[in-house]
């Protein structure tokens, strides 16, 4: 027998999911997290599911992670003290940072500036200089470097950045420079930004090997004792971990290059979605990962999440790949106030948190927030995490009072009102992903998750267009199926630069071989076998002159002309205009993704369209402006094509769903409630 | 004559009553639909200045033309007073002249797109965006020479025209315009990147409008004006006394051998109104530094310094406009005649906010922040490469931010919301220059508790012959400290031959011929001071002198003794800190603007490698060519 087990550690819960490879038969389980070293839980929990399934350790074959451990290292400011070598003149490059105030007019003023990742006075300078051109201007001063690097002996470093000007083009004094880090250095890990980022700008170059070198260690001891419990445990199984683009990679490259790892835990989200998504016949949706601070968003068209060339934790901003997932300071915890001056309602980004957290929870919040709204109106009822926690109902409508009284507005209508305010934000950022992409969100269904994703999904849904609401069985452990479910992933890229006319498609070739054999042979390496690995070549390419380029994939054999034309019907769908101009093929990229998972939903039982059995009690609301009779189900004795006819809310042990007035929630074979209008 | 507006079906809108979160959701939508302007332009022009540095102001206006989001407030309502022609649906207005919009673009390389949006034959919004044009003809590379004279050697300039007529394009008008520039792709691009991103506003402002309804759409920015009039009353009441005040600073010079130029703003409240007066400002120069300030804005610069120093929490709009009455003598350096010229305006642009800061702040000390701005400084370089091909490039330079209340002031960063550098090797892959040092200039912030950003020092070598122009400021009249912080160094421009020989260059010129293997070492003013230097923590200044921020010569500004590896001799620090404070006279000043003018005049060859510029002389203006 074999297994692949998948595992995402959040905030309060580690869940776990176990598949049978060769039956596609799962078993899920969840644990607390042990936030001080979360590989316990891990192993805590990947211990308990398989006891309490007679799985024996020595058949689980890959033990695939999505973990927080780097964003945490990050948000929290954890990370290792790196040092940095730059080349000579440009010892200032992460403090000028280039040079931008984020905000409007004036916003300098109250602009806290972030310090530099590498700290200032641990950069020093390597004697050298290389062109534009990749040819040697000025000869690397061994001699001179060496002096430069005894400084960052007292300064307590405990990784190292090499990133030299035009090393993109040549990175023969990177190498250099490595080697005699390596030497003087022999206990730190050196990140050299040609391995990291090969592509032109200097700054992010820079940032993205930093951050790199500043979440390494962290990431090793904590993917070590990964290791090393597992091996005590009795398991054979390899270790993958989740990147931020949504493909798998091995530990030991987790070691290498972990700023891949940044944005891992929304990664299993998207994932986990994207599973949902095929196995429901909705190739195309949008995302809803509402939680207790935030809300991620995301776009899947045709099965394949967007992504985008960038990974963004708190300030820091990195050139590494991630899924285009956009987060917005909206969750349940997020505070609702009425600030003097205006008298204008606002929410969030300030969150309650987990403490005190929302004044319903009952721990000392009096603030507002989304969730007390929520309860307010009747569409959070009593019975949260399966009913073992009892919500406060009158704390909730005290906080939420507040702004009635602010507002001088009713009680209802001020818990209306905090919803309404949440949702427009979240509309925003589902806006940003698909409207702004060009993409129409009427052709997508809308999937929520998360803790309250459901509650907030058929609002989405009437905001954005976006049918039918797709909420999964177990939204609050989806991330755990997308771990289990992706698949190895490798890429590599080139800047390449140049004009489609000064180039020709033998030119592009040979680029796409040299990068093909090289994301190959990783794969192999990893024990995927060459039959199994699917190659997908991508070239970003913009009319010369422009910032910014379009991504368009090229299958191999296809022409620089084919994708010329491509491009401009592109640039016209997103921009309304071409130009006359010649294009510039920016960067070459190949993609190397092994066999995905056989991993088949589990169906449930057939009913006869009454969900009646499931009803637990009779319910009142407020929507729409009136206090309503509604309905609650208990989500767990629904049986496939029942209809749930709204206003009703659906019950589970991780989440609710809430079904707005004149919708109705129909299950499918799967157990996924489908709302649409009625 | 006032434009006429011109309706299919005119009828006024219903007024509606808006609750406060429909109120708050349209706002919302409506500061997205201003990012997606952004980010359109930034995907899609072509000219560094704008694609990567981020030189172009979008705004969203109701049917009066009232910005309701957007940054630099509205000249819509002004440029409807003054324009004699018609709107109609489908139309789409171009311009650049500046003397033609009441200032509300400063020079002509500035090209600004107005739509009118129009639903069911009525004018409901506008969009609006201009962006700078890295050229537009005219005598020089980049199209600001400093010694024109006349509007007329600046290039081309586009009086209002309608690029689209009642949904027709005028492509001949656009062949015209593009015919005048050096470099019609950058140019072309640029305008089309505008255009889009108006028309992503309009589409966002018609969805608005069916998801809530026209009068609902109508009255909310009638709210949203209302909101922010009443907030913006309260902040006056509360922090502008009636008892006038007044704050000066200067231009250093004109380019052409004259400064310094004064610009004076007087302000008082008027029951509810707050004066801002222009009154004692020099009058207008024969050069190019000349800024057109458009009245209303000036009342959105000083709104946004006033919400951003007393209250950040405000959103702004153009609510506020008629709680301000701005005053600008005719004929002065605000208020030019035309055909004054105006490429050079960028110095007196950036002034006026050193001046909106030390207005602002100094009945409130603890609010206020020292000066920074210079200018905009700008490189331009250009010529034909051995394989004969045209090469231009703009750039826009970043110095020390001041010193503030929240601590020190960024090194080498923008005052200009959302500018941003050109990479380094982007510049050495398609320009002929390498850049050699990139560095925040130790020492040239302005001491204090919290310090002064460092200016930057930028060398560049240039790899082609070819020609290069200058503009910067500050070199003369140095940035202030405040609340005893120490003014900031000033900028200063080297250029040096490959044989190591070094020449002091003027910080405004053209013309400038250099060869291949020149370095120019271009460095930017450093921020001023905040607050008594010898209160800072002298392990600080020892860490900054091991980052390579301060030297152990700056040091002993901040009375602190160290070394060159920034350990701090304590003893020594503390008998420098009390010898330079019995030294002190009195109570550190409020301001510190550094030696008087005529001191700097005297002292100027020796200490800026520049003779002094000669006290303007006014004459009458001569009249004007029309």
């Amino acid at each position: 027998m074999s297994y692949r087990l998948g595992c995402d550690v959040g905030g309060t819960f580690t869940d776990l999911l176990v598949v049978d490879e060769a039956t596609g038969r799962t078993f899920r389980d969840k644990v607390p997290s042990t936030p001080d070293d979360p590989s316990r839980a891990v192993v805590a929990g990947a211990r308990q599911i398989c006891e309490a399934n007679g799985i024996d350790p020595a058949g689980v074959a890959l033990f695939l992670h999505g973990t927080t451990v780097a964003t945490n290292a990050v948000l929290e400011g954890k990370v290792s003290r790196v040092g940095l070598v730059v080349t000579e003149g440009y010892r200032h490059i992460l403090q000028i940072a280039r040079s931008l105030v984020p905000g409007g007019l004036a916003a300098w003023i109250i602009w806290p500036k972030p310090e530099p990742m590498a700290p200032l006075e641990a950069t020093v300078e390597a004697p050298e200089r290389i062109g534009a051109d990749g040819a040697i201007v000025r000869a690397l001063d061994e001699v001179k470097l060496r002096a430069n690097l005894e400084i960052l002996k007292t300064q307590g470093v405990e990784a190292i950045t090499v990133c030299l000007m035009n090393s993109y083009v040549n990175d023969a004094h990177e190498r250099r420079v490595a080697e005699i880090v390596g030497e003087m250095f022999p206990d730190l890990p050196v990140s050299v930004s040609a391995d990291i980022l090969p592509e032109m700008q200097e700054y992010e170059r820079a940032l993205t090997t930093v951050a790199n070198s500043a979440v390494r260690p962290v990431v090793s001891r904590y993917v070590g004792n990964l290791e090393r419990e597992l091996k005590a445990w009795g398991t054979p199984s390899k270790l993958n971990l989740l990147r931020s683009d949504g493909g798998l990679m091995s530990a030991e490259k987790s070691r290498q290059a972990p700023v891949n790892l940044l944005m891992s835990g929304p990664a299993g989200g998207v994932a986990g979605a994207l599973w949902v998504a095929k196995n429901s016949g909705f190739p195309n949706c949008l995302t809803l990962d509402m939680g207790g601070t935030s809300t991620d968003v995301a776009l899947i068209e045709g099965g394949e999440p967007r992504l985008r060339r960038e990974t963004s934790v708190g300030h820091l901003t990195v050139r590494a790949s991630s899924l285009d997932v956009k987060t917005v300071g909206a969750g349940g915890g997020s505070i609702a106030a009425v600030p003097e001056l205006t008298g204008a309602l606002r929410v969030g980004p300030q969150s309650a948190g987990a403490v005190p957290g929302p004044a319903a929870y009952g721990k000392g919040g009096t603030e507002p927030t989304v969730t007390d709204a929520n309860v307010v109106l009747g569409y959070l009822p009593e019975n949260l995490l399966g009913g073992s926690f009892r919500l406060d109902r009158e704390a909730a409508r005290k906080a939420v009072q507040k702004v009635a009284d602010a507002l001088n507005i009713g009680l209802y209508e001020a818990a209306a009102g905090i919803i309404a305010i949440v949702n427009e934000t979240m509309f925003g950022a589902l806006r940003l992903i698909s409207v702004q992409q060009g993409y129409d969100p009427r052709d997508f269904a809308l999937m929520p998750f998360g803790g309250a994703g459901p509650l907030h999904g058929n609002a989405m849904s009437i905001l954005t267009g976006a049918w039918p609401v797709l909420v999964p069985p177990s939204p609050g452990v989806l991330c755990a199926y997308g771990d289990a479910t992706t698949r190895l992933r490798v890429d590599a890229q080139r800047s390449f630069n140049r004009l489609a006319q000064e180039t020709t498609d033998g030119d592009v070739g040979a680029v796409i071989d040299l990068l093909v054999a090289q994301v190959s042979g990783e794969l192999a390496s990893e024990g995927v076998s060459p039959g199994d690995i699917e190659l997908r070549v991508e070239i970003d390419i913009r009319y010369a002159g422009q910032a910014f380029e379009v991504p368009l994939s090229s299958p191999r054999g296809s022409t620089i002309a084919e994708l010329t034309a491509r491009f401009d019907a592109e640039h016209n769908r997103l921009f309304t205009f071409n130009l006359n101009v010649p294009h510039e093929l920016v960067n070459i990229r190949v993609v190397a993704l092994g066999k995905p998972a056989n991993v088949a939903p589990q169906g449930i039982a057939r009913g006869d369209g009454n969900p009646g059995a499931a009803k637990v009690r009779d319910h009142e609301l407020f929507m729409d402006g009136r206090v309503m009779p509604a309905a609650i189900y208990d989500r767990a004795k629904l049986r496939s094509g029942d209809k749930v006819k709204g206003p009703a809310v659906v019950c589970e042990m991780d989440s609710t769903t809430l079904i707005h007035a004149g919708h109705v929630g129909e299950v499918d074979a799967f157990g996924c409630i489908l709302i649409r209008p009625e | 004559m006032p434009t006429r507006i011109i309706e299919e079906r005119p009828r006024p809108f219903a007024p509606v009553d808006i609750d406060t979160v429909t109120l708050d959701i349209i706002e919302n939508a409506l500061r997205n639909a201003r990012i997606e302007m952004d980010a359109t332009l930034v995907r899609t022009a072509m000219s560094p200045g704008i694609r990567e540095q981020g030189d172009a102001f979008p705004l969203i206006a109701d049917a009066q033309g009232r910005m309701i989001v957007g940054q630099f407030g509205s000249f819509i309502g002004g440029f409807l007073d003054g324009w004699d022609g018609t709107i109609e649906d489908g139309d789409m207005i171009f311009l650049s002249d500046p003397y033609s919009c009441e200032g509300a673009i400063s020079h002509s390389n500035d090209w600004l797109v107005l739509l009118p949006v129009y639903r069911d034959g009525r004018l409901i919004a506008w969009t609006a965006m201009f962006g700078h044009q890295s050229d537009i003809g005219g005598k020089v590379a980049g199209s600001m020479p400093i010694d024109a004279r006349s509007i007329f050697e600046e290039g081309v300039r586009i009086p209002p025209v309608k690029i689209w007529k009642r949904g027709e394009y005028n492509e001949d008008l656009v062949k015209l315009v593009m015919h005048q520039t050096r470099k019609p792709d950058w140019c072309a691009a640029d305008l089309n990147a505008l255009i889009a991103s108006c028309r992503v506003a309009a589409r966002r402002v018609h969805e608005m409008c069916e998801r809530f309804g026209d009068d609902v759409f109508v009255s909310a920015t009638e709210a949203l004006l209302a909101r922010n009039h009443r907030a913006m009353k309260a902040l006056i009441g509360m922090a502008i006394a009636e008892e006038p005040i007044s704050f000066e600073d200067y231009i250093c010079d004109d380019g052409v051998g004259f400064g310094p130029y004064r610009i004076k703003c007087s302000m008082w409240r008027e029951g509810e109104k707050v004066v801002l007066d222009f009154a004692g400002t020099d009058p207008q120069s024969d050069a190019s530094i000349n800024f057109y300030l458009n009245e209303n804005m000036f009342k959105m610069f000083f709104g946004i310094y006033m919400i951003m120093v007393f209250d950040p929490a405000i959103l702004f709009n153009d609510g506020f406009y008629d709680l301000i009455d701005v005053r600008i003598p005719e004929g002065s350096l605000l208020k030019p005649r035309y055909p004054a010229a105006l490429s050079g305006r960028t110095h007196a642009l950036g002034r006026i906010f050193d001046i909106l800061g030390g207005l602002l702040g100094q009945k409130t000390p603890e609010f206020l922040n020292a000066a920074g701005f210079s200018s905009s400084p700008h490189l331009m370089y250009s010529g034909t490469d051995k394989a004969g091909k045209w090469f231009q490039l703009f750039q826009i330079g970043f110095g020390g931010i001041p010193g503030r209340p929240l601590g020190d002031g960024p090194d080498g960063h923008s005052l200009w919301p959302g500018f941003t550098n050109v990479p380094n090797e982007f510049l050495e892959r398609y320009f002929p220059l390498r850049i050699e040092r990139y560095e925040a200039l130790a020492d040239t912030g302005g001491a204090g508790l919290h310090r002064g950003g460092n200016g930057i020092l930028m060398s560049y070598r240039f790899l082609e012959p070819g020609t290069v122009s200058i503009h910067d400021d500050r070199w003369f009249v140095p940035p202030w400290g405040v609340n005893g912080g120490q003014p900031g160094a000033r900028a200063r421009k080297i250029l040096e031959k490959p044989d190591g020989t070094q020449t002091i260059v003027a910080n405004k010129l053209d013309r400038l011929e250099v060869a291949e293997g020149d370095v120019l070492h271009f460095i930017t003013w450093g921020g001023g001071g905040w607050g008594d230097p010898l209160d800072r923590d002298p392990d600080l200044v020892g860490k900054e002198i091991r980052q390579g921020l301060v030297s152990p010569e700056g040091a002993k500004a901040y009375g602190v003794v160290a070394d060159a590896q920034g350990k701090v001799d304590a003893a020594a620090t503390e008998m420098l800190r009390s010898k330079l404070r019995s030294d002190r006279t009195g109570p550190l000043p409020l301001f510190d603007y550094g030696p008087d003018l005529a001191t700097l005049r005297a002292r100027s060859q020796a200490d800026t490698g520049l003779p002094a510029p000669r006290q303007p002389v006014w004459h009458s203006t001569a009249l004007a060519a029309e």
